[in-house]
C-alpha cells in the first residue's frame, strides 16, 4: 500500500490502531448475553450447569457407590455420615441423587437432540417446500398430537420395554409433532420476507436459501421451545420412571427414587423429598431460562430498549 | 346453532378414524405373537394356526382393523388376557377416572379466572410479581410430587384426609369428597398455575381494546366492565387452551391416580402394559382418546356459544 501511505504522508496521522472498531455482535450472541444479563436467565443457566456438572463428575462427587447398600443402616435419617439419609436397602440418598441426576440428564440432551433436529428439520422442509410434503407432515402430526404425549409414551414404551434410552426415544416421538408446527410457522413467516426474495434473485439455490437464511432467522424464537422441551422431557422421564416404566432399578433415577419411598412415607419422608426438591429446582431453572430467553430474543422489547 | 352442532361433530370423526388406525397400528407394532401367548410355547405348529385363524390374524391387516371397528362400534373390546371382557374392566374404572378429571378441571378453572384477573389488575406492581413467582414455582413442582407431600402432611401428620383410595359409596358423600380432595388438588395445581397466566395474558389484551374504553365511557362501574365485558372476551382463548389442555390432564392424571391408588383408568393400562395384555391396553387408549376428542368438540361447542360470530362465520 505504498500511494496510501505517499498521499498520507502530508497529513495528520490518525493512528488506526488507536480507534478501536468494535466487530458488531451478531443478533444470536446479543440475544444470549441480553439471557445471562437477566438474572433470571443466570438462575437458570446455573441450574442448568449444575446437573451438568453433576451428571459428569457423578463418580467423583458421590461420597458412596449409590449401589452399596449398608446393612444394618437402612432408612436411617440425615446424618453426618448420610446427609440425605438412607433408603430402605440402607444406600446412601445422596449418592443416588447425585447419580440421578445421569438418566435425567441423558433423556433430556437426546430428546432435544432428536424431536429438536427432526421437527425443526421437518417444520423446515414442511414450511419451506410447501405443498404435498407440507399436507402430508401435517396431517401425520395432527394425528400424532391428538395423542397426549403420555399416552404415546406409554405407547412407545409398550412397543419398546422400559428403560432410559426407551424412554428418550418416546417423549422425542411424542413431542416432535408440537416442535415441528412451531418451526413451520416461524418458516411461513420469515418465507416470504424481502430479504428471501433478494438472495432467491441473487441466484442462491432453494437449499442455501432455506438452510443458511431461512433457518437462521427462524431459530431464535425456538430457543424458548428448546429450554421448555427440555423441562418437559425431565418431567416426563421422571413421571415414566414413577410409574416404573423408565430407567430400571437398581440404578437410581429421580423418578424412581420417588415411587420408592412411597412405601416408607410414614417413616421415612425424606426418602421423597431429596429426588422431588432436585426435580422442581430442576424444572423452575429451565422454566426461568425459557422466560429469559423468550425475553431476549422478543424483538418488541429488543426494540423499545428493554 | 344445530346446524353448527351437527357440522362439528362430523368433523371430529376424521380425527376419531384416524386415532383407531394409530391404536391398532401402536399394538400391533408391540412385538409377541398373542396367538403365541394364547396357545403357550410348545404348541403344534397347525394348532397356533387355528388359534390365528380363530383370532382372525391370518387375515391381511386392513382387514383386521375393519373387523376391529366392528367389534368396537357393536360395544365388544374384546376379552383381557385375565379372563374378564375388557368392557367390564373399563365400566368399573371409567367413573373414578370422569369424576377425578371433572374434579381437577373445574377446581382448576375456579383457581385460575380469579386469580388470573386480580394478576391483570395489578399488573406490574409488587403484588403482580409475587403471584407470578409463585406461578412459577407451582409450575416447576412435578404433580406427583405435589401429590406425595400432601400425603405426608394431610394425611400422615394432620390426619385430615385419606392418604389414598376412593370412596364411591353413595350414603357417605363426606368421604367421597374427603377421598377426592387431595388427588384432585393435586392435579389442579399445576394447570392452574399455566391458566392463570393464560388469564392474565389475555386479560391485559383485552382491557386495551376499545369495547372496554367505551364501556367505561360509558360510566358503567370498573367490576361491571371487568367481569361483564373484559372477562368476557378474554374467556374464548382460555377455553380454548382449557381443550388443549385436557389432554395433558388427562396424562397427568394416569400419574396421580398411581400416587393416591385411585381406580381409575390409568392404574388398570399400566398393569396392561406391564402384563403385556393388549386388549386391555388398546381399549384404555381408545378410551381417553375418544374422551380428549369429546372434549375438543365440547370446547368448541362452548366457543360458538360465547361468540356469536365463530358459528355464524363457520356456517357460510
Amino acid at each position: 500500500m505504498a500511494v496510501h501511505a505517499d498521499s498520507t504522508a502530508s497529513l495528520p496521522v490518525v493512528p488506526v490502531a488507536a480507534v478501536k472498531v468494535r466487530k458488531p455482535r451478531g443478533p444470536l450472541a446479543m440475544g444470549f448475553i441480553r439471557t445471562a444479563a437477566n438474572p433470571v436467565g443466570m438462575f437458570g443457566m446455573i441450574i442448568l450447569a449444575v446437573l451438568v456438572l453433576t451428571a459428569l463428575f457423578a463418580p467423583v462427587l458421590a461420597p458412596y457407590d449409590p449401589l452399596l447398600q449398608h446393612p444394618g443402616l437402612e432408612l436411617s435419617g440425615p446424618s453426618r455420615t448420610f446427609p440425605l439419609g438412607t433408603d430402605e436397602l440402607g444406600r446412601d440418598i445422596l449418592s443416588r441423587l447425585i447419580y440421578g441426576a445421569r438418566p435425567s440428564l441423558l433423556v433430556a440432551v437426546m430428546v432435544v437432540a432428536m424431536a429438536g433436529g427432526l421437527g425443526i428439520f421437518s417444520g423446515l422442509l414442511a414450511g419451506f417446500l410447501g405443498g404435498w410434503i407440507d399436507t402430508v407432515l401435517m396431517r401425520l402430526f395432527d394425528a400424532l398430537l391428538a395423542f397426549p404425549a403420555i399416552l404415546l409414551g406409554f405407547a412407545v414404551v409398550a412397543i419398546l420395554g422400559p428403560g432410559t434410552t426407551q424412554v428418550a426415544y418416546a417423549i422425542a416421538f411424542a413431542t416432535l409433532p408440537g416442535l415441528a408446527r412451531v418451526t413451520r410457522a416461524l418458516v411461513l413467516r420469515e418465507r416470504n420476507r424481502d430479504y428471501i426474495l433478494a438472495a432467491r434473485s441473487m441466484g442462491a439455490s432453494g437449499g442455501r436459501v432455506m438452510f443458511k437464511h431461512v433457518l437462521p432467522n427462524s431459530l431464535p424464537p425456538l430457543f424458548v421451545n428448546l429450554a421448555l422441551l427440555m423441562g418437559f422431557s425431565i418431567l416426563a422421564e421422571a413421571a415414566l420412571a414413577f410409574l416404573g416404566l423408565g430407567t430400571r432399578p437398581p440404578l437410581p433415577s429421580w423418578g424412581a427414587m420417588l415411587n420408592e419411598s412411597r412405601t416408607y412415607l410414614r417413616v421415612a419422608p425424606w426418602l421423597a423429598i431429596s429426588p422431588g426438591a432436585a426435580l422442581a429446582f430442576l424444572l423452575l431453572g429451565l422454566n426461568y431460562l425459557a422466560d429469559a430467553l423468550r425475553d431476549a430474543f422478543d424483538p418488541r422489547r429488543i426494540n423499545a430498549g428493554l | 346453532m344445530g346446524v353448527y352442532l351437527i357440522r362439528r361433530v362430523l368433523q371430529g370423526i376424521p380425527v376419531i378414524v384416524l386415532s383407531t388406525i394409530m391404536v391398532f397400528v401402536v399394538i400391533h407394532l408391540i412385538p409377541g405373537d398373542p396367538a403365541q401367548v394364547l396357545a403357550g410355547a410348545d404348541a403344534s405348529a397347525s394348532y397356533l394356526a387355528s388359534i390365528r385363524h380363530s383370532m382372525g390374524l391370518d387375515q391381511p391387516l386392513p382387514v383386521q382393523y375393519l373387523i376391529w371397528v366392528k367389534h368396537i362400534l357393536r360395544g365388544d373390546l374384546g376379552v383381557s388376557t385375565q379372563g374378564q371382557t375388557v368392557a367390564f374392566l373399563l365400566e368399573a374404572r371409567v367413573p373414578a377416572t370422569l369424576e377425578l378429571a371433572g374434579a381437577a378441571m373445574a377446581l382448576s378453572l375456579l383457581i385460575s379466572i380469579p386469580l388470573g384477573v386480580l394478576a391483570a389488575a395489578v399488573n406490574g406492581t409488587k403484588a403482580d410479581w409475587l403471584i407470578s413467582t409463585i406461578q412459577s414455582i407451582w409450575l416447576a413442582i412435578p404433580n406427583f410430587f405435589l401429590g406425595i407431600l400432601f400425603v405426608i402432611l394431610f394425611a400422615l401428620i394432620l390426619r385430615w384426609l385419606p392418604p389414598g383410595g376412593r370412596t364411591a359409596d353413595g350414603r357417605d358423600i363426606g368421604g367421597s369428597v374427603k377421598s377426592l380432595i387431595l388427588p384432585s388438588v393435586s392435579l389442579a395445581l399445576g394447570l392452574s398455575a399455566f391458566l392463570s397466566r393464560f388469564v392474565k395474558f389475555n386479560m391485559l389484551e383485552v382491557l386495551y381494546d376499545d369495547f372496554v374504553r367505551t364501556a367505561r365511557a360509558k360510566g358503567l362501574r370498573s367490576r361491571r366492565v371487568i367481569f361483564g365485558h373484559a372477562l368476557r372476551n378474554a374467556m374464548l382463548p382460555v377455553i380454548t387452551i382449557l381443550g388443549l389442555q385436557f389432554a395433558g390432564l388427562l396424562g397427568g392424571q394416569v400419574v396421580i391416580e398411581t400416587v393416591f391408588s385411585w381406580p381409575g383408568i390409568g392404574g388398570l393400562l399400566l398393569d396392561a402394559i406391564g402384563g403385556r395384555d393388549y386388549p386391555v391396553v388398546e381399549a384404555g387408549l381408545l378410551f381417553l382418546v375418544l374422551l380428549i376428542i369429546a372434549v375438543n368438540i365440547l370446547v368448541d361447542l362452548t366457543y360458538g356459544f360465547i361468540d356469536p360470530r365463530t358459528r355464524l362465520s363457520d356456517a357460510r
